[in-house]
């Protein structure tokens, strides 16, 4: 099954590392990973996706905790939470193309952010399936450039991940 | 202020080996006279030395090393540290920060080639942060589940002409680490009634009970509800050898007992153990039929292989404390009737040629084993025992009677070659009067031997027992019993003669060929007891190490020697 772990580490040289260190050398998966520091500049929130068996994923966590750098951990996918990714899509766009994409972006709450003759640069936030989702109904024939940010993610309610 | 810091730590001895990147701190040790520091011959020798003090004391050893190929030697041994979970500080010398990154002599990337054998590292950015940086070093090293390490330290941060303020600091805080100071009570509990409800208990202990301080209660708690105790190869000495509820080691090379009753047992109590491949043999055939209690410090190391049923995450000490505690409250004992019939089934299955029956053969070639229970003798199971790795290590581990705690030291995880003399000069050097016993074979001991120099330099008089086969015996005992009988590349030719290269090294060297020999001649050497004695002894080639569990079988399946099995 799919996990979103996401984890307090110190915003520190050498730390990722240390992280991705980790999935290599235990033969675990990474399936996107995203990092940036917070509002606490001695902090980074890192998120990641990884795929595994329970008992898999409790060694996963298990061992994210052992990491000195690592100051809290939090896998979302364990209680309600809200998932995004952010992708950026270049698609041919000419001729009767040109309507039909800025309507599908419509669909898809997406924006379209660049624009030459031929082609439109389209934004999309969503969850992962959203986004697969729109690169299916455009056609991968008129993607000329995909790039996505990877899933970040935060728990819904009251629950907060903070030191 | 690196000198300085390790003075106030405490620190009587550092291991190393000096460069140019270490210059400056080599100078302040220079005028340093509370610190002693050892100059080994090669930095591999530098961490076992300390790994050895630091199996021998629970204390962190510290080495130093410069950059480079002084870092890269020490790699083997840090890895050696880390998979047994031995608390180590390497201190490594860098270039100039202004210089790192730029393939500058000598350099590294130290922190980025150790970083999956360690506990942890730091690069110093500042002279200023070093006490405290290092302070940081040896409370992560021997706090929690302990291991290795590495300060990488560029060498502007220890330029001389740079003065900053000194405070030793007492106390640090992480915020993102606190190891368990306690177990989960309910848990203890829980395990506690588990154990009194067992028929068929049996007590599974590991290198934790050792590090972790916890044979006293570990052995308290055994005597207490009269439980059958096996230990890991890591284990030795967390229960008394000698004692009648010690079952000996368990595992591929474990007793035929140990084995059994780990089988057929209802509630398995496993303590600072961590199911390792080599001690549980196929793990989906692993104990049908036992409940797992499962006590460590390391949240990662439950679960990991095999389930556990009740797992307590604390400190091995405090957890078996508590959990004697809640016992005499309780006050109950475990079904005597259960209990007796359990330890009849454990003494047929012990029979009355003991935990290790051997073929002695009629004497005409000393066998390996009887070299091993020679030495408990003469030494009165008392000495510290560093081993090597391979069929001598075994049967040490098999045949040597370790009463007490930390007096076995031996590379289990990683399986080290060449950590067995180091090892020994570790402990020798900070028990200058007790026994150490370096168990080797000549394929093991070539891979350090060039330390016979230190220890001369420093007058280690440990002593070598060479179990001296003509080929590497494990290798070949797989190649006998896997390949047919090939023995590919495990045959050493042209081998030194030992004794000259003792002789040549300072050292008093000694060839027992003779069985009549071997007891009166180790006498003589442990009796010179300022001398290295090199003792090298022609051991019977063709034995084998039994039992030996055959792979991907449960605890039970076992050869049992060349042509029996269970």
């Amino acid at each position: 099954m799919r996990h979103i772990i996401s984890l307090l580490l110190e915003n520190e040289p050498g730390a990722l590392s240390r992280v991705v260190g980790l999935f290599s050398q235990r033969n675990y998966n990474i399936e996107s990973l995203t990092v940036a520091p917070t509002e606490d500049p001695t902090l980074s929130r890192l998120t990641l996706t990884t795929i595994g068996q329970d008992e898999v994923i409790e060694q996963i966590t298990k061992n994210l905790n052992k990491l000195i750098e690592v100051v809290k951990l939090v896998n979302l996918s364990e209680s309600a939470h809200i998932e995004r990714e952010l992708m950026l899509v270049k698609v041919k766009a000419t001729g009767a193309q040109r309507a039909e994409i800025k309507r599908t972006a419509d669909i898809f709450r997406g924006q379209i952010v660049d624009v030459t003759s031929s082609v439109y640069t389209v934004q999309l936030a969503g969850t992962s399936d959203k986004l697969d989702s729109f690169i299916q109904a455009i056609g991968t024939a008129s993607v000329l450039e995909v790039v996505r940010s990877g899933v970040t993610g935060i728990a819904r309610g009251d629950k907060t991940l903070s030191i | 202020m690196v000198v300085r810091f390790l003075r106030d730590e405490g620190v009587k001895y550092i291991y190393g080996y000096p460069g140019g990147a270490l210059l400056h701190i080599y100078d302040a040790l220079f005028k340093e006279k509370a610190i002693e520091h050892i100059l080994v011959r090669h930095e591999q020798a530098a961490t076992h030395m300390a790994d050895g003090y630091a199996r021998a004391t629970g204390k962190a050893g510290v080495v130093l090393v410069t950059s480079g190929p002084g870092a890269t030697n020490a790699i083997t041994g840090i890895a050696t540290a880390y998979m047994d979970s031995i608390p180590m500080v390497v201190l490594s010398g860098q270039v100039p920060s202004t210089m790192v990154g730029t393939d500058a002599f000598q350099e590294t990337d130290m922190v980025g080639i150790s970083r999956p054998i360690v506990k942890h590292s730091f690069i110093i950015k500042h002279p200023s942060e070093i006490p405290e940086v290092l302070k940081k070093a040896f409370y992560i090293a021997e706090s929690g589940r302990p291991g290795p390490v590495v300060v990488d330290i560029p060498k502007d941060m220890t330029n001389p002409g740079d003065k900053f303020e000194y405070v030793y600091p007492k106390k640090v805080k992480l915020r993102s680490y606190g190891p368990a100071v306690r177990g989960h009570s309910g848990q203890i509990r829980k395990a506690a009634e588990m154990l009194l409800a067992a028929k068929r208990p049996i007590v599974y202990s590991g290198g934790g009970v050792i590090m972790g301080n916890a044979a006293a209660p570990l052995t308290e708690l055994a005597r207490l509800l009269n439980l059958p105790v096996t230990n890991t190869l890591m284990g030795l000495g967390g229960y008394p050898g000698s004692d009648r509820q010690f079952l000996g080691m368990l595992g591929m090379h474990g007793s035929y007992t140990a084995n059994l009753t780990m089988h057929h047992a209802d509630v398995i109590l496993a303590v600072g153990a961590r199911f390792d491949d080599r001690v549980i043999n196929g793990a989906p055939k692993f104990c049908p039929n036992a409940k797992i209690i499962h006590i460590d410090i390391d949240p990662a190391s439950i679960s990991k292989t095999i389930k556990a049923d009740v797992p307590i995450v604390g400190p091995v000490d405090s957890v078996l404390t508590e959990m004697v505690a809640i016992l005499k409250e309780i006050g109950e004992k475990p079904s005597p009737e259960a209990l007796a019939s359990w330890w009849k089934q454990i003494e047929e299955w012990r029979g009355h040629r003991g935990l290790f029956p051997y073929e002695k053969g009629d004497g005409s070639i000393i066998k390996p084993q009887t070299v091993i229970e020679t030495l408990c003798e003469v030494t009165r199971g008392d000495a510290f025992v560093s081993s090597d790795v391979g069929q001598h290590q075994m049967f040490a581990a098999q045949y040597y009677k370790f009463d007490k705690p930390n007096r076995w030291l031996n590379s289990g995880g990683l399986g080290t070659m060449g950590f067995g003399l180091p090892g020994a000069m570790g402990a020798k050097l900070n028990f200058p009067e007790a026994d150490v016993a370096c168990v080797t074979g000549e394929g093991s001991i070539q891979m350090n031997i060039q330390e016979l120099s230190t220890c001369l330099q420093y007058d280690l008089p440990v002593k070598i027992v060479n179990l001296n086969n003509g080929s590497l015996g494990m290798v070949r005992q797989w190649q006998d019993m896997v390949y047919s009988g090939r023995h590919s590349h495990s045959y050493m030719e042209s081998l030194p003669d030992f004794i000259k290269l003792a002789e040549a090294y300072g050292h008093v060297g000694m060839r027992i060929t003779e069985l009549k020999d071997l007891k009166p001649m180790m006498e003589e050497a442990f009796a010179l007891k300022d001398r290295l004695v090199f003792l090298d002894i022609q051991v019977d080639a063709t034995e084998h190490v039994y039992p030996m569990q055959i792979k991907d079988g449960s605890m039970r399946d076992m050869w049992l020697s060349k042509t029996e099995r269970t």
